[in-house]
């Protein structure tokens, strides 16, 4: 016979107002094979935690029943009070009486009554637990980081300063991302590349980073603590060890109108090529789709010439397996494509601003380049057009993000930074210029950020429209922008030089396969999304995998960086055990009933379940069934939903336990609510 | 191919050469223009700011009569086509509306059918490859600024290009060998119906987009609306008393240019209604 406690809690304020917890306490003491039921203001405090071990120890309880707020909030809790008091902490379980029941209910006697039969159900439910064991895993410490850009290089250098190997995958031929492009840093203009690239450099040569560049995240597998990472490392076609980055490939290669991607199309490469003097490792890549050996059969200049004879084209696309303990995802952004359909059919370009259609008309990151002491003008800002240095220029903020029409609702949050930053760079360079800035609110949270704003507005002479530009076309030398500024009322038509559209952070185009691969969720635009927004913002809700950088959301470098660092220290929690505890819920397979029909080996996610044969002492074969690997099995319950023979079984969850469950609720006929009906009798005899 | 033909009370008055041109165009090309039967105004432009509920009930009677002939309606004018699109956008997509129309107009809605611009059955019903195979007398050398106004290709849940970079009308003009040029005012505003009641502001915009057009080298201007056409070439004498510019370049239907390049005669597009004579300058060009 079991002897359950039952304990009720007031949460303060939050259950007492609507239930009445002394009567679901009486009403609960007498369901048959509770021993013992009470109510107690807070039961998750130290006093009602001790209420719960003294009960135990005074009526040697078999089970507990909390019933208080959902098991995501304090199960933990009670189910450590639980163990101290030397129960198996699965014996305990919550009733949600708070969720489920006060804070949706007025105060009144059905939700008395509902609260009663929420504690009824679980009371049946404990009656038929077992104890349960934790699952040990063991640690792989190891940490695998994908994408190499601040954030990524950050959490690499973290984990791997913490004494941990750290796998780098990153998909260009260098480390670096779009950090490496810019020119300077709000709100301190400190230069991008002299503080990014010492980093660069040590995480191509610490000895517990190991670099894939030029390489993607192929295939995932395992869980937290054993994943099994495969990576495909594409065909650089130059051998990395023999090759000294002389570049003289690069200064020979006749094919030299390919628009690079790291200057943003602003100026041409060469098919092979190291994407900028800083990169790491500084070795060059030849690109398949350009190289003219590639397109028609012959050429190999390139192989002529290297000294080192480091030029390969045989080489073929190869996969690395690799085992890590935990993964940091930091793939960073694209930025929004203008103009263009992007990846993203439902959100239109814009066609009225003619990006792309003029060469004085470009985004963030192509200003930047020209901005950059290392980009096409050599720091000189000058118009693709003519290379003229403009004499006013035209920012456009918020190009792809506040845009409800453009099914955009995002703020992609730095653009007003780097576009107050981009009017300072301009004005230090090109000081009788205007520049012009159509805003519609400036968003400076953020240490010295609005101190950075007023600085360009107030001594750098920005000048700050509030409004929509509706159309930019060109007119001889110059581009007419046509806009509104909503604070005197008028129409304004500025006669500009060069246009710049502030575009804003979108994840990088098909990033969501990758997600899919890693098994972890993401919103409407791709953005990766976090274990909880508030309280733990750097995990995924699939355990041993951590969020860096933009891929979460926008960010700036050192929002990037914070996180990252959290992320990197979130693995090195988890390194800091040889092994780990799981959840003991898994499923259990019925090997005499089992049919052996497999489809639970069909639909399990998680490729938890295998075949298994049993023989006699003779090795002869008696039957095949299904076995389940407990370090594998999440609990999903897939397998047991899908099971035609009825043989699989959720430990913690089993079919019988969530019968009793519903059968509770129907049990008619019973008497429900005793002390209920009896009042009743009583008023109606009197 | 069949389609079913909505002139529009411009194409059989102002813009009757639009009407021409374009069946004969159609009749060229194998599409098969069934105009349909007792159909009225759409009501453009005013009606849809004076009752937007009248405007798509008149919008869906109109979608209604082409029942018997095809679901595919075939559109000209470039307002016509805007007020019949978006009844029809907005009942496949607003069940409440719907529901609301068909209760107004007494008439079920038939989601069957799709009002299609002329423009687009010419790039993906027939398609360029086969407009080309049918082009005998090239638009070479031709400059044209393909004029598209404020309403062809908005808004964008009606659009049939990119709705503010639209280009459909220079790709047709050019599989039929003409050069299109790049400019400014290819979508401002021509003032509309403005015209009437406050000419001189018409003016200067027409006087603007004119200059525009000019200024990027183009010899003729062709349009898909029948306003367009009436204000940028009809008001070409009232911008020269008012500016003292003398403009001069002839404003056309997309339709009478392919139609003269599949090999129709000036007479069948009716090339001499314009107020400037474009027959100068196609004889120049060897098109007449």
């Amino acid at each position: 016979m079991s002897k359950i406690g039952v304990f009720i809690c007031h949460c303060g304020e939050n259950i007492g107002r609507t239930v009445d917890c002394a009567r679901v306490a009486k009403a609960a003491g007498r369901i048959r094979g509770v021993a013992f039921a009470t109510d107690y203001k807070y039961m998750c405090s130290d006093p009602g935690q001790s209420l719960i071990k003294k009960a135990i120890a005074d009526h040697g309880l078999t089970g507990i029943v909390v019933s208080a707020c959902s098991p995501h909030m304090h199960e933990k809790t009670f189910r450590k009070a639980v163990q101290e008091a030397g129960i198996n902490p699965f014996l305990c379980e919550m009733a949600n009486i708070r969720e489920h029941c006060s804070w949706v209910h007025e105060r009144n006697e059905a939700t008395t009554r509902k609260a009663i039969e929420l504690v009824r159900i679980m009371v049946e439910k404990v009656k038929r637990n077992v104890p349960l064991v934790p699952v040990r895993v063991k640690m792989t410490k190891r940490a695998l980081v994908i994408g190499g850009g601040v954030a990524g290089i950050q959490a690499a250098l973290d984990i791997a300063d913490g004494g941990h190997e750290v796998i780098l995958v990153e998909k260009e031929p260098s480390v670096g991302g779009h950090m490496a492009q810019l020119s300077e840093t709000f709100p301190t203009l400190d230069c991008s590349q002299c503080i990014l690239t010492p980093k660069m450099v040590d995480v191509g040569s610490h000895p517990n980073i190991k670099l894939y560049t030029y390489s993607e995240v192929e295939k995932v597998d395992g869980f937290v603590g054993n994943f099994k990472v495969t990576i495909k490392k594409k065909a650089r076609s130059v051998d990395i060890d023999k090759c000294t980055g002389c570049g003289e490939c690069q200064l020979k290669c006749p094919s030299k109108k390919i628009p690079s991607e790291f200057d943003r199309g602003l100026k041409n490469r060469t098919a092979i090529y190291i994407p900028f003097p800083q990169a790491v490792p500084a070795r060059p890549v030849i690109d398949r789709e350009h190289c003219i050996y590639f397109l028609k059969g012959k050429c190999k200049v390139c192989q002529k010439v290297c000294p080192a004879g480091a030029v390969d084209y045989e080489q073929t696309d190869e996969f690395v397996q690799e085992e890590v303990g935990a993964i940091v995802v930091a793939t960073g952004y694209e930025l929004y494509s203008v103009g263009k359909q992007g990846p993203y059919p439902e959100r239109l370009g814009y066609g009225e601003y003619g990006y792309g259609t003029d060469p004085d008309i470009i985004d963030g990151l192509q200003f930047e380049r020209l901005a950059s002491a290392s980009g096409p003008t050599g720091g000189a800002i000058l118009r693709p057009s003519d290379g003229k240095p403009p004499q006013s220029v035209v920012f456009l903020k918020c190009i792809g993000s506040r845009h409800p029409s453009k099914n955009i609702f995002f703020c992609s949050k730095i653009c007003c930074m780097y576009t107050a930053k981009h009017t300072m760079l301009y004005k230090h360079k090109v000081h009788d210029g205007t520049a012009y800035v159509f805003y519609m609110d400036i968003r400076s949270a953020g240490k010295n950020y609005d101190e950075f704003v007023r600085r360009a507005i107030e001594e750098d002479g920005a000048v700050y429209l509030r409004g929509r530009v509706s159309r930019i076309y060109r007119a001889g030398e110059k581009l007419i922008v046509k806009g509104a500024d909503t604070l005197s009322g008028a129409a304004v038509e500025i006669e500009a030089d060069l246009v710049v559209l502030a575009t804003a952070i979108m994840p990088q185009p098909g990033i969501e396969t990758l997600f899919q691969k890693l098994g972890i969720s993401y919103d409407g635009y791709k953005f990766a999304s976090e274990a909880h927004p508030k309280l733990r913002p750097v995990e995924c809700a699939t355990a041993g995998i951590f969020l860096a950088g933009c891929c979460q959301g926008p960010k700036d470098i050192p929002e990037a960086v914070a996180q990252a660092s959290g992320a990197a220290s979130k693995a090195l929690i988890m390194f800091s055990k040889d092994e780990m505890l799981r959840d003991p819920v898994v499923a259990r397979v019925n090997e005499n009933t089992c049919i052996a029909c497999w489809y639970c080996v069909e639909v399990c996610p998680y490729k938890a379940i295998s075949k298994k044969e049993i023989r006699d002492r003779k090795g002869n074969l008696i039957k095949r069934v299904a076995e389940v690997n407990p370090s594998l099995c999440t609990g999903c319950g897939t397998c047991a939903a899908t099971c035609f023979s009825n043989s699989v079984d959720l430990d913690g969850y089993t079919d019988e336990q969530l019968y009793s469950e519903i059968n509770s609720l129907m049990a008619v006929g019973q008497d429900l609510f005793p002390e209920v009906e009896a009042e009743a009798e009583g008023k109606a005899a009197g | 191919m069949k389609y079913a033909y909505y002139p529009g009370c411009s194409l059989k008055g102002t813009a009757i050469d639009y009407h021409t041109s374009a069946l004969a165009l159609a009749g060229r090309l194998g599409i098969e223009l069934v105009e349909m039967e007792d159909w009225v105004c759409c009501g453009a432009s005013p009606i849809h700011q004076r009752n937007p509920m009248m405007a798509a009930g008149v919008a869906n009677l109109l979608l209604s009569l082409s029942g018997e002939i095809c679901p595919r309606i075939a559109v000209l004018c470039a307002a016509c086509y805007h007020n019949m699109k978006k009844a029809e956008v907005e009942m496949r997509h607003d069940k409440k509306k719907r529901n609301d129309v068909e209760r107004i107009s007494g008439i079920p809605f038939n989601p069957e059918v799709r009002t299609t611009h002329f423009l687009e059955i010419l790039e993906k019903d027939l398609g360029l490859d086969a407009l080309k195979g049918k082009v005998v007398r090239p638009l070479s050398e031709l400059k044209v600024a393909c004029y598209y106004g404020c309403l062809l290709s908005r808004p964008p849940e009606i659009a049939f290009d990119d709705p503010e970079q639209p280009t459909i009308m220079e790709r047709v003009l050019q599989t039929a060998g003409a050069e299109t040029v790049t400019w400014s005012h290819r979508m401002e505003c021509c003032g509309a119906s403005h015209a009437v009641p406050v000419t001189g502001a018409v003016l200067r915009l027409v006087n603007d987009i004119l200059l525009s057009a000019r200024d990027a080298g183009a010899e003729i201007i062709a349009c898909a609306c029948p306003l367009c056409q009436a204000n940028l070439d009809m008001r070409q004498a009232g911008v020269f008393k008012e500016f003292g510019m003398a403009h001069n370049i002839p404003v056309v239907y997309f339709t009478q240019l392919l139609g003269l390049a599949c090999g129709a005669s000036g007479r069948d597009v009716q090339i001499d209604k314009g107020m400037v004579s474009a027959e100068p300058l196609l004889q120049f060009k060897n098109l007449l």
